[in-house]
């Protein structure tokens, strides 16, 4: 079983007292408890189970402007009055930093907890396996899989409790429910592997496992036997999976900390048009059951609703307490990054969009890390399908995808195909004129 | 010898009788049991953002019966704790049986010191440290408007309890200084990043003022990137630099010879061993062995001794990497590459130390030889997709060559191709092998290991530069 609030309580309060016994003028301390079951799968027999019970404490200190953090998994009464010693001892040479506070406390959270972030549901071990081994019988039916990288089923259930010496008290259980099936198919001579993968807070919302597994190996065919293209500039279509990318790296590059050091390519770009005008972001925390939603971040400031991009102008930045201060800025809550962020649908439909030019790219998995947030450069390996004439014709593979994202993030069009499956989420992403590299 | 369960409530005679009993109907498995203690110092903006220190301290527990395996891992070391986990594997196995193997190899093997690299440095001083390689760095052109230093310390404490009783352990430090450094000209914002590391105290890797060449090092790839112009797209002759890009090697061809790759037959390598993969005289080898080294380990975690193990031997695949698990099914030994992040993960074949063993050429042969290409000095990070080969690398440094000169740098290209034919593209081994300056750590399903890298510059006939000048 997961630990209870009062178990988490106990140590806090063990950590925060003897923090002030010892002198710190301030504290923050985060406790949780978890436990994650997960079983593997593949070629539909048992490949393995994990079991994972997690406990850890997370305490920072303050003495005025001065700070310092300790982290332990070992709960002991004894061990944690050590490390509480060597957190205090270690804060105490470190050098002032006029923006290290505790967070305001008019901010804190105070309110209902009810957007059902918890589903108690627990399978045994054999329903885990019934359930990916229906995903992966599903998927080799499909004559062209022969083989799977492994299939898996986790389920985690975790408790936690953060507590300031300001007086902020409070924490919450959450759950998560994932699977995924990644197979291999094989056709003359050319082997490819894909996956399709769900993760929801409760079960019920899942996909089930037939259309898991067909889904997957469907990726998986449909890559058979790429071709290598030219080199060339041509409008791209991001499958969804490989859109709310681009919103990942919006969120980074409006972060407080990137804003406060400048280290971004979108700094003094507030009350700017970042996107074209068809283009709205919004990041909302308070959507029920949602992978993203929480009532608080990790320093226990209030989730508010944030509208980043409003017709294309960018109307707010990503703000907690400490970079919040370096940029004159109250923290708005993401202390802990975002929270469900989205593209607001377009307002062509999927097949409109792939039917909007006669040559179209679509991008259906990128790899590499070729993300450059303080300029906005971007270049990635791909791989997808190329489309004639608004039809699915041929596999691509092992090309490039390069451009910068102050250009592609003007050259957007979104299908009105949002659907909330992560915490991110984009409808299908059209983008116009990117340069591809191939032969 | 005093276990790291000697403060726990858990006594090591109550664990090994839990241990024996649970795996003695197993082929194989172990109680993994860590302490690490971390420290991480964070100089950003001028200012200590963030010192952390953190103690963790599990158990995870190993049982494994054909090609199954249970795993079960706690941080409540208690005899209740581990039988509840017991109970998990059995149930997991309940319908396997096998055989117990205790055979496991032997050894002395003493690669590094055993200290404790966060106290054999005071707290002020990693400050100062810090302090003067942000003065430093900034001093350097008033171009330098931001720097991120920070020193990362880690000391691993190991032991493996086999069933009979068998206890084998490993005590590893390991450190890490790195440098960041943000140069903005002409409206331009470039970065430059370098550090060094491996199994030593940080005051080796400090002697003759060694950290001025970090961020000497930081500013001049931030520097050359400040005047460099849009990368080339399309196939083209590429020089890789030696050391750290090896990273190339580790990615095309290192993770396609890891043994559960091939032995589930995934890997694009699975059904070559014994035959051509790469041009003569390419000869890579997988070394735990190397002094203080970043990927270097005594034994691997599952208590096997490291060896330096020949993967291609003058372009022939001789072996993959494995670990006792693969091996077995296999039918072949453990080459010492099973590795975990920490208790909280499973053990998996993993690369320690990959290296290209050096040739004969000159790099100045190499590009002299260039009519058109790009000559890679360094890269940031890379992925492969094992199954159909394809790997990907951002370069962080690089430079056109035209008509057998090195040109202009050139900015955020990406190298894409395929490892087994990459392979056979290389047509100069350079004279001039060099290991990666210990900065290496290689991610797998979700589970990060410190590793080396090492090689002399290299020609490839043909690969895809990513681009935007077309």
């Amino acid at each position: 079983m997961i630990k209870d609030q009062d178990y988490l309580k106990k140590i806090a309060d063990i950590c925060l007292s003897k923090s002030k016994k010892l002198g710190s003028t301030d504290a923050s301390i985060l406790v949780q408890s978890s436990i994650s079951e997960n079983i593997n799968v593949r070629n539909k027999k048992l490949d393995g189970s994990e079991r994972s019970e997690n406990l850890g404490v997370v305490l920072t200190t303050y003495l005025g402007k001065k700070k310092s953090s300790i982290a332990s998994s070992n709960l002991k009464e004894s061990n944690l009055n050590e490390l509480v010693d060597r957190c205090i001892e270690t804060m105490k040479i470190t050098p002032e930093d006029e923006y290290n506070s505790l967070p305001d406390k008019d901010l804190h959270f105070s309110g209902l907890k009810d957007l059902d972030l918890y589903d108690e549901t627990h399978l045994s071990n054999e329903d885990k396996i019934n359930y990916i081994k229906e995903a992966e019988d599903e998927a080799f039916s499909n004559n062209k899989i022969v083989n799977t990288n492994g299939s898996g089923f986790g389920e985690n259930k975790s408790n936690f409790l953060l507590a300031n010496s300001n007086g902020f008290s409070d924490g919450y259980k959450t759950s998560q429910f994932t699977a995924y099936c990644e197979v291999v198919s094989k056709s003359n001579g050319s082997m490819e592997r894909d996956y399709e993968y769900t993760s929801k807070r409760f079960y019920n919302d899942i996909l089930k496992p037939k259309e898991l597994g067909s889904i997957a190996a469907d990726h998986a065919v449909k890559k058979l036997n790429p071709k290598k293209i030219k080199s060339e500039k041509i409008s791209l279509i991001f499958d969804k999976r490989i859109s709310k990318n681009f919103l990942s790296i919006f969120a980074s590059a409006i972060s407080s900390s990137a804003i406060a050091k400048g280290t971004t390519f979108l700094k003094d770009k507030l009350n700017q048009k970042v996107f074209n005008t068809e283009i709205n972001i919004n990041d909302r925390g308070d959507i029920k059951k949602a992978n993203g939603s929480r009532y608080f971040d990790s320093e226990g400031i209030g989730i508010i609703n944030l509208d980043l991009i409003k017709n294309g102008i960018l109307q707010d930045y990503l703000i907690d307490t400490y970079n919040g201060k370096k940029i004159n800025r109250k923290s708005n809550g993401r202390a802990s990054g975002t929270t469900n962020l989205y593209f607001e649908n377009g307002s062509k439909t999927f097949s409109e969009l792939i039917k909007s030019e006669k040559k179209l790219l679509y991008i259906k998995e990128t790899i590499g890390h070729g993300t450059n947030i303080i300029n906005g450069d971007y270049s990635v390996g791909a791989s997808g399908i190329m489309i004639e004439n608004g039809e699915f014709s041929y596999p691509v593979s092992e090309i490039t995808i390069a451009g910068n994202l102050n250009n592609i993030f003007q050259n957007i069009t979104l299908a009105d195909d949002l659907e909330f499956n992560y915490s991110t989420n984009s409808p299908t992403m059209h983008v116009e004129g990117m340069i591809v590299g191939g032969k | 010898m005093t276990s790291l369960l000697k403060n726990s409530e858990l006594s090591i005679e109550k664990a090994d009788k839990i241990v024996s009993e649970t795996l003695n109907s197993c082929d194989d498995g172990e109680l993994y049991v860590e302490d690490t203690k971390s420290e991480t110092i964070v100089l950003d903006d001028n200012k200590i953002k963030s010192s952390n220190y953190t103690s963790d301290l599990g158990y995870g527990f190993r049982a494994v019966t054909g090609d199954t395996v249970a795993y079960s891992h706690s941080n409540e070391i208690s005899e209740k704790s581990l039988k509840n986990s017991s109970d998990n594997l059995k149930s997991t196995l309940k319908n396997n049986s096998g055989t117990y193997n205790s055979e496991i190899k032997k050894t002395n093997q003493k690669l590094y010191k055993d200290i404790d690299p966060i106290e054999s440095k005071s707290m002020k001083s990693k400050i100062e440290l810090l302090n003067n390689m942000n003065e430093y760095a900034r001093s350097k052109d008033s171009s330098v408007k931001q720097v991120t230093a920070s020193l990362l310390a880690e000391k691993k404490n190991i032991e493996i309890i086999r069933s009979g009783g068998e206890l084998l352990s490993d005590n590893r430090p390991l450190v890490r200084i790195n440098m960041s450094v943000m140069v903005e000209k002409n409206g331009r914002k470039e970065t430059g990043v370098y550090g060094i590391g491996g199994r030593q105290d940080y005051d080796e890797y400090l002697k003759n003022d060694n950290w001025k060449k970090v961020c000497d090092e930081a500013f001049r790839i931030a520097n050359t990137n400040i005047e460099s112009k849009p990368s080339p797209a399309g196939e083209m002759k590429v020089v890789l630099g030696p050391g750290w890009p090896a990273i190339l090697i580790h990615e095309a061809v290192g993770h396609g010879l890891e043994g559960d790759f091939n032995r589930k037959k995934t890997s694009a390598f699975h059904d070559l061993v014994g035959k051509k993969v790469a041009s003569k005289g390419v000869t890579i080898i997988d070394d735990g062995t190397i002094d203080n080294r970043r990927g270097s380990l005594n034994i691997d975690d599952e208590g096997t001794p490291t060896e330096r193990t020949v993967l291609i031997e003058d372009g022939i695949l001789k072996n993959f990497m494995q670990d006792r698990l693969n091996a077995r099914l296999m039918n072949t030994k453990s080459t010492g590459n099973g590795r975990r992040e920490s208790y909280k993960h499973v053990v998996m074949p993993r690369m320690r130390n990959t290296i290209m063993l050096g040739g004969t050429n000159t790099q100045e042969e190499m590009i002299k030889s260039v009519d058109k290409g790009i000559f890679a000095v360094s890269f940031g990070g890379g992925q492969v997709d094992i199954t159909s080969g394809k790997f990907v690398f951002n370069c962080t440094e690089a430079y056109e060559i035209i008509n057998g000169k090195v040109g202009a740098p050139i900015k955020g290209a990406t190298l894409i191709g395929d490892g087994p034919s990459s392979l056979k593209e290389i047509l100069m081994v350079g004279n001039d092998m060099m290991l990666d300056p210990g900065i290496g750590t290689c991610g797998k399903a979700g589970q990060g290991v410190p590793v080396g890298v090492g090689q002399p510059s290299l020609l490839i006939n043909n690969m895809t530069v990513g681009g935007t000048q077309l």
